[in-house]
């Protein structure tokens, strides 16, 4: 018992599914509990992963994936104390790093040269994907820690897109802005700033460089219900927009919606926001002069589609977004669902000064049309789908709550603890 | 989150100036750092109510001056586990014009402190008016209590040791740490650290001494330290080992700017 203290307990396990574009909008992935899918955009073609030359494959949930800015390079890691990192043209695996704790969140550096990832206790550890001289790759170096969130969950890792910073949130209501140094092995030890302001857990991270201002902005998502702007440079909270209020999300005394992904365009002039409750997207606007985020329009889609993760490209052609779960009510079914929904249409001509409505695509529209909704998805049947997902929504609201509220014991197990306790009975 | 307001030490709520007893405030020996409890934790900096720790130093704005708290002054020493508090009450009249706060895990021994102030300004009238103590777990919370760069010292006298190897990431000095220590301290500002556990100060030191944001103070300064000397002589904690005739283990740094090679 006492080795449990601190970490956190994984009281359900249901977690979302997530999604990840390429930033030339390549191909597209999904993961689902230990599954990852990918499509091949460019190749209009599944993809089978080459995982065999990479070591084993994902056996348990994956909680985060990503690729790297020029899209070179793509890592998945999770519950199963795995990080696996892809070549992107070949979809074979480089490399698999073993760790000693589950996995909580994964980034790659904006050069392609490090891969960093967040363990259960809240440490960053950091491993090269560097060459040696002779030009081979190192393969087993082993990863080094390089910071920390004292005991806590960290719940999104991001590294500015100028690649000076990494930015890391955690459960504690923490975004941590620390520099990323030029030798990273040696750890990034120093901090630029605290972005202090959320009031529960924060859940995503996002930032945005608009090209007319000096300095780029972060912006943050959380269980309190609201997305902050932030000066993450000097640690200063910008502006709060109270989503589940301004997006008129909450009915009557309902509890306030937790923000559960954000996702933006490299220069902030696309803000997508899901929540645990709404079934659509919520486009935000920020005015970057003024300092100010407001509502643009909130998306609605299929009663039952909440969706539990979002990418942009980089040409931001389309919003993706999925909703799943890693564990599925039974539907005697061994194959795990998802549901994407596509949008496209954000009018980006600036001499518009009406966009377009975004619009969902049919599945017919879809880029990769049904073949790559069958591979991402695991099935064409909607109807069947319906009610799983209906499901899938329910569970996750319990995860979600679950995983990122902190545990709470009652009095009786905190005394029992306490009489338990070793540190006690070592009374100097 | 409310305002840390019932955690300061208040003057004139009908206390006597007799100091407290310590009997009256026992506690466990130990406090796990790492499990959760129930106290306020404050947003951010901005969020604690400093004024109401130290009255004297935040007295209310003149009406012909107007902005009487625009020059509000900022905690400089910050005594981390602070125990029973006996480094700030040494520390307080070296420093009169210094705000200094103790940070303190366990509810009764930060009750006790809170009491053994409260009792040392009423019996010495202007005195001890520039300590304070808040209970919060430091290893958690010390970003939502200094800015960057506003401690000039920090102290972390006697901790928990922590034997157990798998324990060490509960000792409150480690490379993780020692990043979050350097963001709230000045470049310039010392870091002193002392413990009677051989293997303790052996960690410490080498934590500070890899940390590339801290530097060794060179002896001949730790000699004209006027703070050195209480390091051992001023709390609880070292009195009893000094009393026991034990062995005692320094390490004292100071917060550098970083140069990258
Ligand atoms: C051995 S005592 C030393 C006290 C004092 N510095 C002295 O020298 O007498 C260590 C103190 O640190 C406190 N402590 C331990 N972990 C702490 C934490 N995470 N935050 C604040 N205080 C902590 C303990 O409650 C205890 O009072």
């Amino acid at each position: 018992m006492e080795e449990d203290e601190g970490e956190t307990v994984s009281v359900s396990e249901v977690a979302p599914a997530l999604i990840a574009v390429h930033p030339l909008e390549n191909s597209v992935a999904v993961a689902v509990g230990s599954e990852l899918r990918v499509f091949d955009l460019k190749g209009d073609c599944p993809v089978s992963m080459l995982a065999d030359s990479g070591g084993p494959s994902h056996s348990d949930t994956i909680r985060d994936i990503t690729f790297c800015p020029n899209g070179s390079l793509f890592a998945s890691a999770g519950d199963d104390k795995l990080v696996k990192i892809w070549r992107t043209d070949t979809w074979s695996c480089v490399r698999t790093v073993f760790t000693e704790k589950r996995v909580s969140a994964v980034a790659i550096s904006c050069d392609g040269l490090y891969v960093t990832f967040a363990d259960k206790f809240g440490l960053v550890w950091l491993v090269s994907l560097g060459e040696d001289v002779e030009g081979h790759a190192l393969v087993d170096n082993k990863p080094v820690p390089i910071l920390g969130h004292y005991c806590s969950i960290i719940t999104s890792m991001k590294f500015s897109p100028d690649g000076r910073f990494i930015a890391t949130a955690d459960r504690d209501f923490k975004i941590r802005i620390t520099l990323f140094p030029k030798r990273p092995l040696k750890g990034a030890h120093e901090i630029q700033s605290f972005c202090l302001g959320h009031t529960d857990y924060v859940s995503c991270l996002a930032f945005a460089y608009p090209s007319d201002q000096i300095q780029g902005f972060l912006l943050s998502g959380s269980g309190d219900s609201t997305v902050r702007l932030w000066n993450f440079i000097d640690g200063i909270l910008l502006d709060t927009c109270e989503i589940g209020a301004k997006a008129g999300l909450i009915k009557s005394e309902e509890s306030k919606p937790a923000v559960t992904d954000i996702c933006t365009s490299q220069d902030g002039s696309l803000i997508a926001v899901t929540t645990q409750s709404l079934n659509g997207v919520i486009l935000l606007n920020c005015d970057f002069s003024a300092k100010s985020l407001s509502v643009a329009q909130v998306i609605t889609m299929e009663k039952s589609y909440i969706p539990t993760s979002l990418a942009l490209s980089s040409s931001t052609e389309c919003l993706w977004t999925v909703m799943g779960a890693s564990k599925q009510p039974s539907s005697g079914n061994a194959q795990l669902l998802t549901c994407l929904r596509i949008m496209s249409g954000f009018g980006k001509d600036s001499s518009d000064a009406h966009p377009h409505d975004p619009v969902v695509l049919q599945d017919n529209e879809v880029p990769g049309g049904e073949k790559l909704l069958l591979k991402l998805q695991g099935s064409l049947d909607v109807a069947e789908k319906e009610e799983v997902l209906r499901a899938a929504a329910a569970a996750l609201r319990v995860s979600m709550h679950n995983m990122l509220i902190k545990k709470q014991y009652s009095v009786e197990k905190r005394e029992a603890r306490k009489s338990s306790r070793n540190d006690k009975k070592l009374k100097k | 989150m409310s305002k840390d307001n019932n955690s300061g030490a208040h003057p004139g709520n009908g206390q006597s100036g007799r100091l407290p007893r310590k009997r009256f405030y026992r506690a466990r020996a130990h406090s796990n750092p790492l499990s959760d409890s129930h106290f306020p934790i404050p947003l951010s900096p901005a969020d604690v109510d400093y004024a109401h720790h130290f009255p004297h130093f935040f007295a209310p704005a003149e009406p012909d001056r107007g902005n009487g708290m625009a020059l509000s002054p900022k905690v400089r020493f910050a005594d981390v586990g602070c125990g029973f508090g006996g480094l700030l009450v040494g520390l307080s009249p070296l420093f009169p014009d210094t705000l200094m706060i103790g940070m303190e895990l366990r509810d009764k021994v930060t009750e006790y402190v809170k009491d053994r102030i409260l009792a040392l300004r009423d019996s010495n009238p202007g005195k001890y008016e520039n300590i304070s103590v808040v209970r919060t777990n430091s290893m958690k919370y010390i970003p939502n209590y200094f800015e960057k760069g506003q401690l000039s010292k920090m102290f972390f006298l006697f901790p928990d040791p922590h034997f157990k190897e798998k324990n060490h990431r509960r000792r409150v000095i480690s490379p993780q740490l020692l990043d979050e220590y350097a963001y709230v301290m000045e470049i310039g500002g010392v870091i002193y650290t002392i413990t009677d556990v051989e293997e303790l100060g052996d960690w410490m030191r080498s934590c500070l001494e890899e940390h590339p944001l801290f530097e060794a103070v060179s002896e001949e300064e730790l000699e004209t330290d006027p703070v050195v000397k209480l390091l051992s002589s001023a709390t609880e904690e070292g009195q009893k080992v000094a009393r026991n005739g034990g062995q005692t283990f320094k390490a004292v740094y100071r917060r550098v700017a970083l140069h990258e090679e």
